[in-house]
């Protein structure tokens, strides 16, 4: 079996993010970057059944911009034989769509004859949650969503048959850390570049933008003594029975 | 003079359509109820500005087909009664979709943001080259909706293009849809394709629980990694009965095993917007917050005051857990 995982480049998850002033956006530039903790998981996966001798072969992908390189570096680190970058420019990659990742997902497995692909349940940016079921729609494939537990190919308590579409959740695995002597030997795996447009996938946008906000702030209400005090607050709310 | 006719039959034919053209809204059920989110659902959908039509797929779909009817702003109910589709796979509900869409050219498909949802729409959407839009938890005309990002530490509001929408709404950020309602019900059209062999549902576990459900609980407690035990999390569950309540987790005392996953609050678990939300020995990680930072009013017990979570409480309470909630339960009636 071979295993196609799909990994983004994402603000890292430990980062307080900040909206621009001008509401297009929130602030990437300067801001810790790292692999979606999701795709790690996916990732950890597929490296996990490469060692039961259940996939002979393990390929990362990305779709973005120069950077995204960077997260496939990581993934050969931790156990991928082979990378592909799907290129596009960073004024683009700020538009490109799930259905647009899932497209180009669905030409590289059509293309190299994939039996499975592992990805994120979500990216922990857009948060959107489609990719996978979007990529398996397309190739009308089955699709395991929010796995967390894979056996031998089927997950928790639904079997699906091969080829497939998983995504992973938090509780799938732990996943490995890349030791110094895995980045240096990722150094020389092979990174395949792929220019989006030959692929033949369409960026037009169906979405747009028109304006990102920061949420209602929330003001904290400060303290109360003891219990009891507690207790009547939430009555004089109405919110517990007197 | 035929042709004549034939013209005027299809001129009727194509008024029909786009009279009856319409937003679908795809049930979610146990094969006996309606799942909750639904009725949310279909007070967002109802707010495109069509007819709002709901499909009930399923082995046993008929009953929920009545419950449905019986919904305010549900125009029709299209049944898809079949046993192929007996716990509503995703691979075998989406040609039924597609053969609905085929038929009724709704504008607009949608369900509720649950696990079934976020199934079911991308995986149509992909057949339709249609870009789904995620989560919304406002909508603001046909086209134009806004969703969170960055676990609802970004706010967006976007304009979607895509011929035909396909959205997932936010359950708690809408009104349950009430009853008064008289739907038409009619069987849905026939899908050929409803391939049985691409996946086969085995079985699940469910954590039985008398208790409310957690997605629309009123008032919600959970327990986070500060309980230090599953064993201790009893009492959260001594509270949480005291006051008819929903328990919820934090990601920390899922992961640590306190509780089962389907208890988890937050950007990965559910989310959810109670009038009173109790959060018990939870730091109050970006994750966790963004499950339950539009509850109305948001209570913290910890012994950490520099604990983030205090900074979203309406009342805070620095104290050890272990005293301050058994003597909750006792003094309240």
């Amino acid at each position: 079996m071979r295993i196609l995982v799909g990994v983004k480049r994402v603000v890292d998850y430990a980062v307080k993010i900040r909206v621009k002033p001008d509401k297009t956006g929130v602030v990437t530039e300067g801001v810790q970057h790292s692999m979606n903790p999701f795709d790690e998981i996916a990732l950890e996966e597929a490296v996990k059944l490469k060692e039961k001798k259940l996939a002979k072969e393990v390929v990362a992908f990305s779709l973005g911009g120069p950077k995204s390189a960077e997260v496939l570096r990581t993934a050969l680190a931790k156990g991928a034989d082979k990378a592909i970058h799907v290129q596009v420019s960073d004024a683009d990659a700020a538009k490109v769509e799930p259905l647009h990742v899932a497209q180009a997902l669905q030409k590289i497995v059509e293309k190299e004859k994939f039996d499975a692909v592992f990805v994120g349940k979500q990216a922990i940016d857009d948060d959107a949650s489609q990719t996978g079921p979007l990529l398996a729609g397309l190739l009308e494939w089955p699709q395991a969503l929010y796995a967390s537990k894979v056996e031998d190919g089927g997950s928790g308590y639904l079997k699906v048959k091969l080829p497939a579409v998983l995504s992973a959740d938090l509780r799938l695995n732990e996943p490995r850390y890349a030791t110094l002597p895995n980045i240096m030997k990722a150094k020389k795996k092979p990174l395949q570049n792929v220019p989006i447009k030959d692929l033949g996938v369409d960026l037009a946008p169906q979405t747009t933008t028109l304006e990102v906000a920061d949420p209602p702030v929330r003001k904290a209400g400060g303290f109360v003594e003891d219990v009891p005090t507690l207790i009547a607050k939430l009555k004089e709310k109405g919110l517990v029975k007197a | 003079m035929l042709s004549a006719k034939n013209v005027l039959t299809r001129a009727v034919r194509l008024t029909n359509s786009s009279r009856l053209s319409s937003t679908l809204v795809i049930a979610e059920h146990d094969d006996a109820k309606l799942a909750p989110i639904t009725l949310n659902a279909i007070t967002a959908a109802n707010k495109l500005g069509n007819e709002v039509s709901v499909l009930v797929t399923g082995a046993n779909a008929s009953k929920v087909a009545e419950q449905v009817s019986k919904v305010n702003g549900v125009k029709r109910v299209l049944v898809a009664q079949d046993e192929k589709l007996k716990n509503n796979l995703p691979e075998r509900v989406a040609p039924v979709v597609l053969a609905s869409q085929k038929q009724f050219n709704f504008t607009a498909i949608t369900a509720g943001a649950s696990a079934f949802g976020r199934s079911v729409i991308p995986r149509c959407a992909a057949k339709l080259n249609s870009s789904p839009i995620s989560d919304v938890t406002e909508v603001h005309s046909a086209d134009t909706f806004t969703r969170t990002m960055y676990a609802g530490n970004a706010v967006t509001k976007v304009k979607s293009s895509a011929l035909v929408k396909f959205l997932t709404f936010r359950g708690t950020a809408f009104e349950p849809a009430k009853d008064g309602g008289s739907g038409a019900v009619e069987n849905a059209p026939a899908a050929d394709d409803v391939k049985t062999e691409l996946s086969e549902f085995l079985g699940q576990e469910l954590s039985k629980s008398e208790r409310p459900d957690l997605a629309t609980a009123k008032i919600v407690v959970s327990g986070g990694r500060g309980l230090k035990s599953g064993e201790n999390f009893k009492i959260i569950y001594e509270l949480a009965d005291k006051l008819g309540a929903g328990v919820g987790a934090s990601r920390a005392a899922v992961d640590a095993g306190y509780v089962p996953n389907d208890m988890q609050v937050g950007q990965t678990g559910k989310i959810v917007a109670p009038e009173l939300y109790i959060a018990v020995g939870i730091s109050g990680a970006i994750q966790h917050l963004a499950g339950m930072k539009d509850s109305k009013v948001i209570v913290a017990i910890n012994k950490d005051p520099d604990a983030p979570i205090f900074q979203v409480a309406d009342f805070g309470l620095k104290a050890d857990l272990f005293k301050a909630v058994p003597e909750m339960t006792a003094a309240l009636p």
